[in-house]
């Protein structure tokens, strides 16, 4: 078993913590291997991140994903410059609140207000929380709870009622869309 | 800090742990990308362990605080990226000069000059040999995973320590930032050797004693604890004062060099994968190895014998596989680097005539992908054809 992970859009949005959780709760709590790896500019906030994950039953030498089986796209830019990537079979995920089109692709598409819905539980910067969920509950790839596990181990004291709210949101929303 | 369970450990994070686990009890840095966890993990782990941290007014300064907390007898680190290695090498020199044990991290990114901070890079290993001014060894290490981070950054202070010298960890953005699965040694698993203390009392201690054997160096006696002797980065002799004397200086010079170059056997020794019957050989070191590892085993896959040598030790460069290479006559040794061509050169030099060396380069912050590599292997086993 191997699946490859691509979330992508600007920075600030929290992908690349999202792309550690999904990498931790698979490295801490399954058997399987995990790496995770990212791109991003010298910017802390703007600009476009992009965070890889693979997920391996075997040794992983090579870290960076080629074409990732499942990807997230956040904003609109990261959606138009990573979709035709896709492996053709694979699914995408679509942040609705910032994403208008998907150009055409050989792949699932799911759309879902991931930014709205964090929006909604009280505050926009858990959306890649919701993120996580929503790709744990497609992708059933690690069990809930133990992404729920490494989700509380690496959000701030003080936030992890929001974020335990932001999670099984997305988990809930992979029902719905899924 | 947790051994014996699974983790999702970063590169940077990984060689700071390997450096607490090592006894490291004092950092001063200059935060820069992409080495900057370095620093920020030793601001928080250093008080918990007895240690300080400096932040410094810039590496300069970084890197001589790094030689006077070494002098005063504790195990002492500093991280950086290109451009604050090249102001360090001054004190670089110092250190290899005043034999002055400590560990150097530098992470690789973009250069020259301040490049492109966040993307991948191996362009310091020329600068990680010869960034310092004057006839010198120094013993560079790079690791090329999480775990590698760590333990080579134990075998860093191990070899600064006993050898008197600065070692540089020659890190890449590849592994600094890359988060992997690890399950660190248990403590007790790890070898971590102490300073050695002086056996003579003040008055009769020689800090830079000649022993005739260049395998055996002087320990250092830490400032504080009673004994007073010169540093300085003039040429000395074994009193730690200057000297002008040709033959006092020559024996300092090469005595320090030979310190290092009779002890390659002890350095760690490069990683071999299929190299027993390999045709064509990878050579490759940190970040860029993992992509030549896939491509290697890839190749097996297809039928084609290649063998990967995988240099741990970049500097001083250890022959010894190239050489065993080159008694099976290979058809072509394959050089990736993110570069635009640094070891290779070394690596002509023992291969010779006896086959082509052929360069895969690649910079302004793309990895080299693994079938770059294996593009390279067909063509070279199975002719121009093959592509």
């Amino acid at each position: 078993m191997r699946k490859e992970f691509r979330l992508a859009g600007a920075g600030g949005q929290g992908l690349i913590t999202a792309a550690i959780i999904l990498a931790a709760a698979a490295a801490e709590h399954t058997e399987y291997n995990a790496v995770q790896s990212q791109s991003y500019g010298p910017e802390s906030r703007g600009g476009s991140s992009k965070a890889d994950v693979i997920i391996s039953t075997d040794e992983i030498d090579y870290p960076e994903v080629k074409s990732p089986e499942v990807l997230l796209v956040m904003t609109q830019e990261a959606c138009d410059k990573f979709v035709p990537g896709v492996r053709p079979g694979g699914m995408v995920v679509v942040d609705e609140t910032y994403v208008r089109t998907v150009p055409p692709v050989d792949a699932k598409v799911l759309r879902y207000g991931i930014s709205a819905k964090a929006r909604e539980l009280g505050r926009e910067i858990v959306a890649n929380i919701v993120a996580v969920g929503l790709l744990v509950g497609l992708t059933g790839i690690v069990p809930e709870d133990a992404a729920l596990e490494a989700v509380l181990a690496r959000v701030p004291k003080g936030t992890e009622e929001l974020n335990k709210k932001a999670f099984l949101a997305g988990i809930q929303a992979a029902k719905e869309i899924g | 800090m947790k051994e014996g369970k699974p983790r999702l450990l970063l590169g940077n994070e990984a060689c700071v742990e390997g450096a607490i686990a090592a006894g490291l009890k004092f950092f001063a840095g200059y935060p820069i990308t992409p080495s900057t966890e370095i620093a920020e993990l030793c601001a928080q782990y250093l008080p918990q362990v007895g240690g300080k941290f400096i932040q410094m007014e810039d590496e300069i300064a970084s890197m001589a605080a790094v030689c006077g907390a070494s002098l005063a007898g504790v195990k002492s680190m500093t991280a950086t990226s290109g451009p604050g290695f090249s102001l360090k090498q001054e004190n670089i020199g110092f250190a290899v000069q005043a034999e002055i044990p400590c560990v150097v991290v530098d992470v690789q990114r973009v250069g020259p000059s301040t490049g492109m901070p966040t993307s991948a890079a191996q362009g310091d290993v020329m600068q990680s040999r010869w960034g310092t001014h004057g006839d010198h060894e120094i013993v560079v290490l790079s690791p090329s995973s999480v775990l590698e981070a760590y333990t080579l950054t134990v075998t860093a202070f191990n070899i600064a320590e006993e050898l008197r010298t600065p070692v540089i960890l020659l890190m890449d953005e590849m592994v600094g930032h890359l988060r992997e699965k690890v399950i660190l040694p248990d403590r007790s698993e790890l070898m971590v050797k102490a300073r050695p203390k002086p056996d003579l009392p003040p008055g009769q201690y020689k800090p830079y004693a000649d022993y005739g054997d260049p395998a055996k160096v002087a320990p250092l006696a830490a400032f504080g604890e009673g004994y007073r002797f010169h540093v300085t980065g003039l040429t000395h002799g074994e009193d730690g004062f200057p000297t002008n004397n040709p033959d006092v200086g020559a024996r300092q010079i090469k005595r320090i060099s030979e310190k290092i170059a009779s002890r390659k056997k002890d350095l760690p020794q490069p990683e071999e994968l299929f190299t027993d019957d390999a045709e064509v050989f990878v050579f490759a070191f940190g970040g860029t190895a993992r992509s030549a590892k896939k491509a290697v085993r890839d190749a097996r896959a297809m039928g084609l014998k290649a063998g990967l040598i995988r240099a741990i030790t970049v500097w001083p460069f250890l022959e010894e596989p190239l050489l065993r290479a080159k008694a099976k006559k290979p058809k072509a040794v394959i050089v990736p680097e993110m570069n635009l061509g640094q070891i290779i050169l070394p690596v002509k030099r023992v291969m010779g005539d006896a086959c082509p060396v052929i360069g895969i380069n690649k910079v302004g912050g793309r990895y080299i992908e693994p079938d770059e590599i294996l593009d390279a292997i067909k063509e070279a086993i199975l002719g121009g054809s093959a592509s």
